[in-house]
Order: C-alpha cells, then sequence, then structure tokens
C-alpha cells in the first residue's frame, strides 16, 4: 500500500476506540507471567552473590538436594554448556550470548551483588527458601569497583581478563574499558575556534532502573523429548526462544514461548534472567518449575540503565549559528560490555543542523548488575549533557532558548553526524508549536523557573510478522508477533480495520505464540506500530485482494473490473458490469465455494522508520530552603508522523516524561560501602507518585513518515529524553544554579544555592 | 526449622501471658505494616505473633473529661476520620496521616509506629511535642509511661518482655493551645522522613507563647526534644524564629545515609521547626 | 502442626482456605482462592497494585496476614463489576486509555473506588495524594486521574 495522502478519508485510523484487552484488564482476568500455573508446578529460586566481586571457589549442594521437597539444583559449571568466545555473538544482534549465559549464572566469579550463583526448584516457596540456605558457596572475595571513572583508572580492580577493547589501540594491559566510539562530521575543534562563545560543562548522571511494576516472571516446562513450552513476560517471545536455545544449547524448534501479559517493560524486559533457569530446572526435575523476582531482585539482579559522566562544548557565533560542538562521555556498562554509549554519541546533537561536530565515548565495565536497554538507550544521558549546554549557550548569548534551537533545527536534508540525511521530519514545526503555546509565553511567580529542552530518536523498523484471517461471518483475526505492552493491539486491529474498510469492533487482535506466527523482534526501540503495523497493513491488502478475486469470481468478471471501497466489491466502473456492493460478509460465507479460506501471513523486515523529534517545556517552583522541586507545569511536543490511536500516542508521552522528571528528580542507584545497593526498594529508590504531578500536556504534531502506508513514526523513545535537561535548565531559572549532576536531589540543590554553583 | 504460629487473644491477660510465656522471639502485632516486612525481608524471625486487634480497648478514639484515649492499634486512618481528635490535634493527625501510603494507614497504628523504634517514625515527634502518655501493660501489670521514654534506641524501646502499649492518652486542649507536624521528603509522599517536626505552642491572650514544645525525628538516634525557652514568652516574632532555628540545629545529632546527609538533616531541621511553629502559632492564635 | 483453616468473605461470597501463619493475604488471594486479580509489585506496601478492602477499609494485601482473614469482608478487583456490567470506574478507565501495561490497573482501581466510597468529590489534589500510594510506570497519571475525575463526576449524577 502506498502512503495515504488525504487522512480526511480516514475512518479508523485517528480515533480512540477502547482497546480489546481492555476488559481482561480492568477486571483483573488479564493473565500476567505470575498468574499462570501448571499442574504440578515446583517453585523455583535463585541464590544469588553476597559480594560486589568474588571467585567461585567451590558450591557444594549436597545438603540442599538432601532435603525433602528439593527437585533440582542447577550451577553453571554443572548444567550450562560453556559458550566459546567464537560462538559468543553469532547471529545477526549485537549480542554476546557468552556474557548473556554468564550473567544469567555465573560461571567462574560473580561480577556484582545480586549475580546469580545457582538456582533451586522446590515443591513449595519455603522449601526452596530453606534449600538455597543449605548450599554452601565457597567465595575469594576480590577487590571491587562501582564508579566508571574509577574502573577506567590504572590500578583498578578489572572484572574481565580476557577483555579486548573495540574501536581502540589495545591498551596492553587488562582493562575494564570495553569499546570505544566515534562519530565525526567537519572538524570539530576547528569550528569551536571560529566561535565567538563558547561553553564547555562536566555532567554526570547515575544508573536508574525502568521500574516497571511487574517483576519478571515465567513458567517452563520441559519434556524428556527436548519438547519445551515457556510462558513469560518478556518484551519478545522470539527473543527468549532464540536466547534460551543459545544459552542451553536447544533446537529452536523443540522451544514454544507463549507471551504472557507483561506489566511494563521500558526495554528491561529484552533480555532472559529467569528463563533459561526455569527451563534447566524442569529439564532435571521433571516438572513444571514457575519463578518470580522479587522486587529486591528486580533491583539488584536486573535493568538498570546506565550511568555516566560526560564533558560538552558547544561554540556558536553572536547570531547563534553553532560552529562546533563536542561530546566525550564514558557510560557504565555493568558487569558486562553493552552500554548505550553509540547511540548516547549518535543522539546528542542529532537535534541540531551542524557542520562540525564530534561524539565520542566509552563502554566501562564495573562491578554492577548488567545494564538493560530502558526507552531510548542512552539518548537520554548525553541530551541532559548537551541540552543544559544548550541553555548556557543560550543565556551567554541572550537569545531565547528556544530561538538558539529554532536557529540550528534539524530539517529535511540535514546530515546528521552519524551517518544519514534526514529526510523528512518534524523538528522545526514541533519548536514552532512550542513556542506558540501558551505555555511558553505564561506568567511566572517567585522561585519558579522554566526551561526548555528538545530530544531525538531514530526509531526503528526491523523483522515483524503479522497475519489477518476472514472468518466465516466476516470477522476478521490478527495475529501478531509483539507483545503487546501499551495497546499496539488496538493499533493492529484499527489500522486492519481501515484497510478492509469494516468496523473496528469486527476484528479482534491476538499476540501469537512462536508457533502461531512468524519471527517478530522485540517490542522495542518504538517500531511495533510502524514495523508490525506495516505487516498487518500489507497482510490486509492481500485479504482485500483476495477478497476483490472471490468476487470477480461469483460476478463472473475480471479481477480488474473489481473495486473495493468501505468493506464491500463494487464494481470498478460502468463497464464493469451492474452488479450491487458485496459486502465482505457475504464474499466470506461463501469462501469455501470460491477456493476456500481466505487469509494472509506476511513477514517482512520493515524498513523506512521515520526519525522523531520532541521538545519539552517544564515549569518548577523550588523551595530555596530545603531544595524541594515541584514540578508545576508541563507540555511535551513531539512529531508522532500520524497517531493511530492518539490516546496511546498521548499516554507514551505522558509517560515517558515522567520517567524522564523522576530520573532528573530522585531516582538513582545507591551503593553501600561493600558494593551492595543500598536502595533496593520502592521505598528508597523513588520513582515518581500522583501527588508529584501535574497533568502532563501532551501536544501531537502529525508530520507523516511517508514511508509507513498511515504516516506512523515511532512514538515511545523521545519522550524520556528532554525532561532531564528540561528540568535541570527549570531549575536554573528558578535558583540561578546549574545542576551538573543527576539526580537533581534536595540536599544537591541546597548546597549548589548555598555554594553558587551546582 | 520453628514453625510460626499466631494467636489473637480477646483479653490483655491472655495475650500477656502468651508473649510472656513464649519460648523463642514473640511479635506484637497492631497493624503489622512493619512487621510484614520484616517477615519477608527475614529481618525479624519471630516464632509467635500476637495479634492485639481483637482485645477490647486497642481499636478506637474515645474523649474523657481529661483528653483523649486512643486505642494502641487504631489504625491511623481512623484518627483522621475522626472530626474530634483532629481538631484537638492537627499536628498528630498531620503525622499519622505520612506514615506509608492510604492503604497503610489502613492498617498502621500509633503503637507500631512507636515500636518499630525508628528515628523517623512520622507520628512520634507530635505525640512527644503533644506529651502523649502510653499505658503499657504486662506481666507486672499496668504502667504509665510518656511517650517520649519508650523508645530508647533505632530498633530498641524500654518495653519488658510480655509488655505491650494498650493505649495512649492525650491531654486535654484547651485555651490557645495547638500543633502542628512537618516533615520533609524528597517526594510528596511515600517516602521516610529525612527530618520530622512536631511543635505543641500554648498562647496567652495576647498571643504570647506560654509554654512551647518541639520535637525533631531523623536527626538524632532516636526523636529528640528542641530547647524551646527562646520563644516562649515571645509571638514568635523573627528574633524567636531565628533562635528557634539555631536551637533546632543545636538539638541535631544525625547521620549520613541514603535519606540524607548530616548538614542537610541539620539545616532543614531549623527549617521545619520555624515552619511548623508558625503553623502551630497560627492554629492556637485562631483558637 | 497443620495448616490454619480460616473462614472468610470475598466479594460478598463465603470462602475458605487453609494458609501458613506468614502467607499475606495477597498469597492466599492468589495461589489458594485463583483471584490473581491483586498483583504483587513490591511485596512491601509501596506499590499499591495488591490493593484490597477488608471490611471496607483500603490496605495492602501484602501487608495482611491470610489468618487475619478469618471473618472479614474482603473486597477485590474481581468484585467491581456488578456481572456483566462494569463499574463506572472500569468504564472510565477504558474510554481515557488510563491503562497501558495494566498491571497497576487492578490496585488502582480498587484504591480509587476506595476513594469515591469515602469522598465522591475529590479535587484532583486530593485524588493524587490518595493514590500515591499506587505506582504507575507507564501513563505519568495523567490519564488515570482524568479518569477518576470523569468517573466520580458520571456516579455523581453530573453527566447529561
Amino acid at each position: 500500500m502506498n502512503f495515504v495522502a488525504n487522512f480526511s478519508d480516514l475512518k479508523v485510523v485517528g480515533t480512540r476506540p477502547v482497546r480489546p484487552d481492555g476488559i481482561d484488564k480492568v477486571t483483573g482476568k488479564a493473565m500476567f507471567g505470575a498468574d499462570l500455573s501448571m499442574a504440578g508446578t515446583l517453585t523455583g529460586k535463585v541464590l544469588r552473590s553476597p559480594h560486589a566481586h568474588a571467585r567461585i571457589v567451590s558450591i557444594d549442594a549436597s545438603k540442599a538436594l538432601a532435603l525433602p521437597g528439593v527437585k533440582a539444583v542447577v550451577t553453571a559449571a554443572g548444567d550450562f554448556p560453556e559458550i566459546s568466545s567464537e560462538e559468543a555473538a553469532a547471529g545477526e544482534s549485537p549480542v554476546n550470548f557468552r556474557h548473556m549465559a554468564h550473567n544469567v549464572l555465573a560461571r567462574d566469579k560473580v561480577l556484582y551483588e545480586g549475580h546469580a550463583v545457582a538456582a533451586v526448584a522446590a515443591t513449595t516457596s519455603a522449601i526452596a527458601d530453606a534449600a538455597m540456605a543449605l548450599i554452601d558457596v565457597t567465595y575469594e572475595v576480590l577487590p571491587f569497583v562501582i564508579d566508571v571513572e574509577a574502573a577506567m583508572a590504572d590500578g583498578a580492580p578489572i572484572l574481565h581478563d580476557d577483555l579486548v577493547p573495540s574501536g581502540m589501540a589495545a591498551p596492553g594491559k587488562p582493562t575494564n574499558i570495553a569499546k570505544r566510539v566515534e562519530f565525526k562530521l567537519g572538524d570539530a575543534e576547528a569550528g569551536l575556534a571560529e566561535a565567538d562563545v563558547v561553553v564547555e560543562g562536566r555532567y554526570e548522571t547515575t544508573a536508574v532502573h525502568q521500574g516497571y511494576i511487574e517483576p519478571h516472571a515465567v513458567i517452563a516446562s520441559v519434556n524428556p523429548d527436548g519438547q519445551t513450552q515457556i510462558f513469560a513476560s518478556s518484551q519478545g517471545q522470539f527473543m527468549i526462544r532464540q536466547y534460551v536455545s543459545k544459552i542451553l544449547n536447544m533446537d529452536i524448534a523443540n522451544i514454544r514461548v507463549t507471551p504472557a501479559e507483561i506489566g511494563g517493560g521500558f526495554g528491561g524486559k529484552t533480555l532472559v534472567y529467569l528463563e533459561p533457569l526455569a527451563v534447566a530446572l524442569s529439564r532435571k526435575a521433571g516438572k513444571p518449575v514457575k519463578m518470580v523476582m522479587t522486587r529486591d531482585e528486580v533491583f539488584r539482579s536486573s535493568g538498570p540503565t546506565s550511568g555516566g559522566v560526560m564533558t560538552v562544548k558547544i561554540g556558536a557565533k553572536k547570531d547563534g549559528t553553532i560552529t562546533g560542538a563536542t561530546i566525550d562521555i564514558a557510560l557504565q556498562a555493568g558487569a558486562f560490555p553493552g552500554s548505550p554509549v553509540a547511540p548516547a554519541c549518535m543522539c546528542a546533537f542529532a537535534c541540531y543542523d551542524l557542520k562540525n561536530v564530534r561524539a565520542s565515548g566509552y563502554d566501562v565495565v564495573s562491578n554492577r548488575s548488567k545494564i538493560a536497554a530502558y526507552r531510548a538507550p542512552g539518548a537520554p544521558i548525553s541530551s541532559f549533557g548537551v541540552e543544559s549546554a544548550m541553555d548556557e549557550l543560550a543565556t551567554k548569548l541572550g537569545m531565547d532558548a528556544l530561538e538558539l534551537r529554532q536557529k540550528n533545527a534539524a530539517k529535511a536534508g540535514t546530515k546528521a553526524a552519524y551517518g544519514p540525511v534526514f529526510p523528512e521530519i518534524g523538528f522545526e514545526q514541533v519548536l514552532d508549536a512550542a513556542k506558540s503555546h501558551p505555555h511558553w509565553s505564561a506568567p511566572l511567580g517567585p522561585n519558579q523557573g522554566r526551561g526548555v529542552a528538545t530530544g531525538f530518536w531514530f526509531n526503528i523498523g526491523g523483522d515483524s510478522s503479522a497475519s489477518v484471517f476472514v472468518n466465516e461471518d466476516g470477522t476478521i483475526s490478527v495475529v501478531s508477533g509483539s507483545p503487546d505492552i501499551g495497546g499496539s493491539r488496538a493499533s493492529m486491529a484499527m489500522m486492519a480495520a481501515e484497510v478492509l474498510g469494516v468496523p473496528y469492533e469486527k476484528v479482534r487482535p491476538i499476540v501469537g505464540d512462536t508457533a502461531q506466527i512468524g519471527i517478530t523482534g522485540m517490542t522495542g526501540g518504538s517500531r511495533v506500530t510502524f514495523a508490525t503495523g506495516m505487516a498487518t497493513v500489507q497482510a490486509a491488502e492481500k485479504v482485500v485482494d483476495e477478497l476483490k478475486k472471490r468476487a470477480a469470481m461469483i460476478w463472473d468478471i475480471s479481477p480488474e473490473a473489481v473495486d473495493w471501497k468501505d468493506g464491500e466489491a463494487v464494481p470498478a466502473g460502468a463497464n464493469a458490469g451492474g452488479f450491487d456492493p458485496m459486502p465482505l460478509a457475504a464474499i466470506a460465507a461463501k469462501a469455501g465455494k470460491t477456493g476456500g479460506p481466505i487469509g494472509s501471513e506476511v513477514s517482512i523486515n520493515a524498513q523506512g522508520a521515520g526519525a522523531g523529534f520532541g521538545a519539552h517545556i517544564c515549569d518548577v517552583e523550588v523551595d530555596q530552603e530545603t531544595g524541594h522541586v515541584k514540578i508545576l507545569r508541563y507540555t511535551a511536543v513531539q512529531d508522532v508522523g500520524k497517531a493511530i490511536h492518539p490516546s496511546y500516542v498521548e499516554g507514551q508521552i505522558q509517560g515517558g516524561a515522567v520517567q524522564g522528571i523522576g530520573w532528573a528528580l530522585n531516582e538513582e542507584y545507591l551503593y553501600d560501602k561493600n558494593g551492595r545497593m543500598d536502595n533496593s526498594g520502592f521505598l528508597d529508590y523513588r520513582v515518581p507518585v500522583a501527588s508529584d504531578l501535574p497533568m502532563i500536556e501532551a501536544v501531537l504534531v502529525e508530520v507523516p513518515n511517508k514511508r509507513h502506508p498511515f504516516g506512523v513514526r515511532g512514538v515511545g523513545e523521545v519522550p524520556i529524553i528532554p525532561p532531564l535537561a528540561a528540568v535541570a535548565n527549570a531549575i536554573k531559572a528558578a535558583t540561578g544554579v546549574r545542576m551538573h549532576s543527576l539526580p537533581m536531589s534536595p540536599p544537591k540543590i541546597v548546597a549548589a544555592i548555598e555554594s553558587g554553583k551546582g | 526449622m520453628p514453625r510460626l504460629s499466631y494467636a489473637a487473644p480477646a483479653s490483655v491477660p491472655d495475650a500477656v501471658k502468651l508473649l510472656a510465656g513464649a519460648q523463642g522471639l514473640a511479635k506484637v502485632m497492631s497493624g503489622g505494616t512493619d512487621l510484614l516486612v520484616q517477615l519477608r525481608s527475614g529481618r525479624a524471625k519471630p516464632e509467635l505473633i500476637v495479634d492485639t486487634k481483637k482485645i477490647p480497648g486497642m481499636m478506637g478514639i474515645r474523649e474523657t473529661a481529661d483528653g483523649w484515649v486512643i486505642g494502641a492499634a487504631t489504625p491511623s486512618a481512623e484518627l483522621s476520620e475522626h472530626a474530634g481528635f483532629s481538631a484537638a490535634y492537627p499536628g498528630v493527625v498531620e503525622g499519622t496521616n505520612l506514615i506509608g501510603s492510604t492503604q497503610v494507614q489502613g492498617r498502621a497504628s500509633l503503637a507500631g509506629n512507636l515500636c518499630n523504634a525508628s528515628p523517623a517514625a512520622d507520628s512520634v515527634p507530635a505525640m512527644i511535642a503533644a506529651g502523649a502518655v502510653a499505658v503499657v501493660v504486662g506481666p507486672t501489670g499496668q504502667r504509665s509511661v510518656p511517650v517520649a521514654q519508650i523508645v530508647t534506641a533505632p530498633g530498641r524501646t524500654s518495653l519488658a518482655k510480655g509488655e505491650f502499649i494498650f493505649e495512649f492518652h492525650f491531654p486535654k486542649v484547651s485555651g490557645k493551645q495547638a500543633d502542628a507536624y512537618l516533615r520533609f521528603i524528597p517526594r510528596t509522599e511515600m517516602d521516610i522522613a529525612v527530618v520530622g517536626c512536631g511543635v505543641n505552642l500554648t498562647l496567652d491572650a495576647a498571643g504570647v507563647i506560654t509554654a512551647a514544645s518541639v520535637v525533631l525525628g531523623a536527626v538524632a538516634p532516636t526523636q529528640v526534644a528542641v530547647d524551646a525557652t527562646s520563644i516562649v514568652g515571645s509571638k514568635l516574632d523573627d528574633a524567636a524564629l531565628a533562635a528557634l532555628d539555631t536551637a533546632a540545629r543545636a538539638a541535631c545529632n544525625p547521620i549520613n545515609d541514603k535519606r540524607g546527609t548530616i548538614e542537610f538533616r541539620t539545616k532543614v531541621a531549623g527549617v521545619l521547626a520555624r515552619r511548623a511553629a508558625k503553623i502551630a502559632y497560627d492554629r492556637a492564635g485562631a483558637r | 502442626m497443620s495448616k490454619i483453616h480460616v473462614t472468610t468473605t470475598v466479594n460478598g461470597e463465603p470462602a475458605e482456605f487453609l494458609c501458613e501463619v506468614q502467607d499475606s493475604l495477597l498469597d492466599v488471594l492468589r495461589d489458594q482462592l485463583h483471584l490473581t486479580g491483586s498483583k504483587e509489585g513490591c511485596g512491601s506496601g509501596d506499590c499499591g497494585a495488591c490493593s484490597i478492602t477488608l471490611d471496607g477499609r483500603l490496605v495492602c494485601s501484602c501487608l495482611v496476614l491470610g489468618v487475619e482473614a478469618e471473618g472479614k469482608t474482603i473486597g477485590t478487583i474481581e468484585g467491581l463489576a456488578n456481572g456483566d456490567e462494569l463499574h463506572p470506574l472500569q468504564r472510565k478507565f477504558l474510554e481515557h486509555a488510563a491503562l497501558q501495561c495494566g498491571f497497576c490497573t487492578p490496585g488502582l482501581l480498587v484504591a480509587t473506588k476506595a476513594l469515591l466510597d469515602a469522598n465522591p468529590n475529590p479535587t484532583e489534589t486530593e485524588a493524587r495524594y490518595w493514590l500515591a500510594g499506587n505506582l504507575c510506570r507507564c501513563t505519568g497519571y495523567d490519564k488515570i486521574i482524568r479518569a477518576v475525575m470523569d468517573a466520580a463526576a458520571e456516579m455523581r449524577g453530573e453527566h447529561a
């Protein structure tokens, strides 16, 4: 299907129907990972390292296995194949399976507090707890390192003796630096030298957790012939299938993964933690095994995203034209390589049309839990530095902060520092909408300040599959391979209904398991409505073609002489014959006599995801004596391409903005002097609560992405990027102090106000 | 492993007998909002839980000629819903209203909040400032103990084995007397107090402070009283407020921890003392 | 020693179960009575996903012992709708798209029902503070609060 040029013809896309899974979710019927059970299910639990860094000398599970009710204990050495370095990066994805396996279950060393050491399956939860206490693990405790700069310093404790950094000269000695990346356009240093005004600053962010409310949960059942069922809450059933197969050396066809409803992911459920353990335990015990993390385990052993340190330099002419910009950033990867340092660098200056720019960064391991993706991975971190520096630059130039951004805004034809030339993008329209929004010019009171910041995310496409089936009564079933975290089933049904010309309520979508639908990448990167939506549209179009063929057969005319209009076959013109329109249901009823059931499955690698841009305006009031920050008003403007279901698009923007506000103000990983996490619960890991916030106004700018039939751009990632700097810039405006370090918690703000600098 | 047992006795003597006779650790449960978290995390490993909520008198609020009597296990939500007590002791209710969420307030009690013996307990500073007295029952009978003397150190109380708090007595509020409680937290709800401050003031007809009690939480191993003599005799003018700020800071002996630094806690103690005093002063003046 | 037998009332129906002392009421509801609508997000009373009513009062079921349910009346998300007729709050949550993943939704609905029972005409600020113990990580609370305010207005009969 070509791009729909005339949006006013759309009947379903752009409306706000009730989601198909809605009633299950408001009545408590929806089945999340921990809600499922099978007859005879055992409880699985994980024994975790109490040390930040230690060598495993021995593991003796004999006493645990002797406890009545204990059915299996698994360890890496005893039950998991060792994956060689050569096999590690097999496949197209940038995943290192050796590292992943070692993260799921420590082999020679534990690399962080909470690192899994062994797993137990028992008939009850209490017996599993007792069994874990009976497993003797002898550790040789090693020195540890938590902070990124300390991990890079000479003499730092080394996590991986065999780590060879990429993208840089071999250091000739063991290192914690896994990778160096650099993206360049023009000559940044020369550009800075041309500037009339230069700002330079060092900025820091801390690790923050995705904070989904549903802890990881899985139930797995392995038969003696190897056939394996897994029900799990994750962002990708095919991801689980692939990773379990790699880690446990199993045939993929033997693994069937059914996606349970997922209680939030935000990138944090794009990895496996429990699934291989549950499978290994079930294989050994011969019974289904269910495993559910505690909240403490979620914080200590899953997620978070990186913290980092960076230096940002931006130079501009007096008129605001930026002549050069650099960012040097180092990100924590956690215990294994893989921080989002590349996207952090790529996104850093992508909002601006710059001729001379350099972004470089390091990926650094330390004794923290391995980081996982978190909404626009890396981008909020570099954006905090860059957009804070842009605010400083505007102040120095005496320019309106939005005008400075308008002056330098990326537009169609801009070459980004990371390579591509942007096609039609909506950043200028976003900035115009922000500037003309009443919020930007509303009056402020004492101790109040306003900040603005912008954000960019690539948005992605990739592998997606969907099928569309016409049922005998003319209703439609849609199956897609994308777990639905935020309402995507509604979008799939809406797009299918639009193409088929039938009412939304006649289309019922489900998320298929790995045996029911073709391979589909994870729900993440803001790809589902774009890529899986494209697969759904194409499948629906094929069904329309078939429906036209069947009508032609019934009418005994050529298929080319049939048009499809509002859910009915109609003769293409006067010459085609004088037939009455034939509704979809009538064609469906005759399908058996015209060639059999009507349906289509489409598997694609979707290309042409449209980049997304946003600008957020934030008003704060700062209690100058206590440093408490109140968010007074918040407006998030974003180019969404075309909103299929505007309510869920707004919801993505509002939710992302609030996660960014939490990141800005209070969320952080705290470690004690032994390298153990000190705030592993929702009491002291402070996510925003309802009373912390005002309404979040989401302003949808629609600059369609012409590579999607309905103009869709991904929307989920962009909104978490601007808040960090938007809040910081508002605090600067309210207090006069520039906060260089997240979170901007009250003690830090008070200290900054008292010392006169952030 | 020893099995945990549970009892919900219907009288004080039965409860005392169970607690005093327990072989291992016995825990008194009222709302259970701290106890269940401790059980789950393994921080507390009792062999017996004695649920006191079925004992007549443990739940409920009544006004007497001398003031107010609050059953020790009364959930804090009942305190805020009680118009009479809320009017008499708005500061105490402000404190209990800050214990956890709405859900937690549906269970959490004054006795539990006190006997958990956290320096940050939100209901305690205002109770001490009010001069509240705990009626303690136990194997040796009944005794009255000022709330200020219950907590001896973080996690420790002056209660002996077999003892528990049966009820609290709050003196009658008369004349121009009122209280207030403020706490500082990074969010607006759901946090443990970084600093808490309860203030109880009595004024004369001219608005001059004749009695003042100012108590801080979360700035020392236990709740601490501030030397408030500097504001007695004043109309809480700027000089008096500055003096109170200084006195509050001087009373602090905090620690650095994940919730706040020594410097921050000390500074905010002074700020909250001033602000809470101002609220209490305005309330008292309006009476 | 055997398990403890508890007789209680859940969503208006008599219910019995056997439990250990340390089992939370949430464990019992989910594992014994198969009422899995109440969720465990934290197990420490910090997220509200397990919200229920106990003798009409809003509580976290993870902070109640199963044995305490003896003789009590329990209300869970499974009892909110009246047969096949959704409660106005459920309808408004759907109309306003006040859920994304839906994991916190049962707890939020139970908590909101308790709010409107206690205060049929809450201000936005009152609603936000009442619900501060119900964490939602998806929505930023905006659409939840709008749904609550709209449902409250409808239940007061203020809609045309």
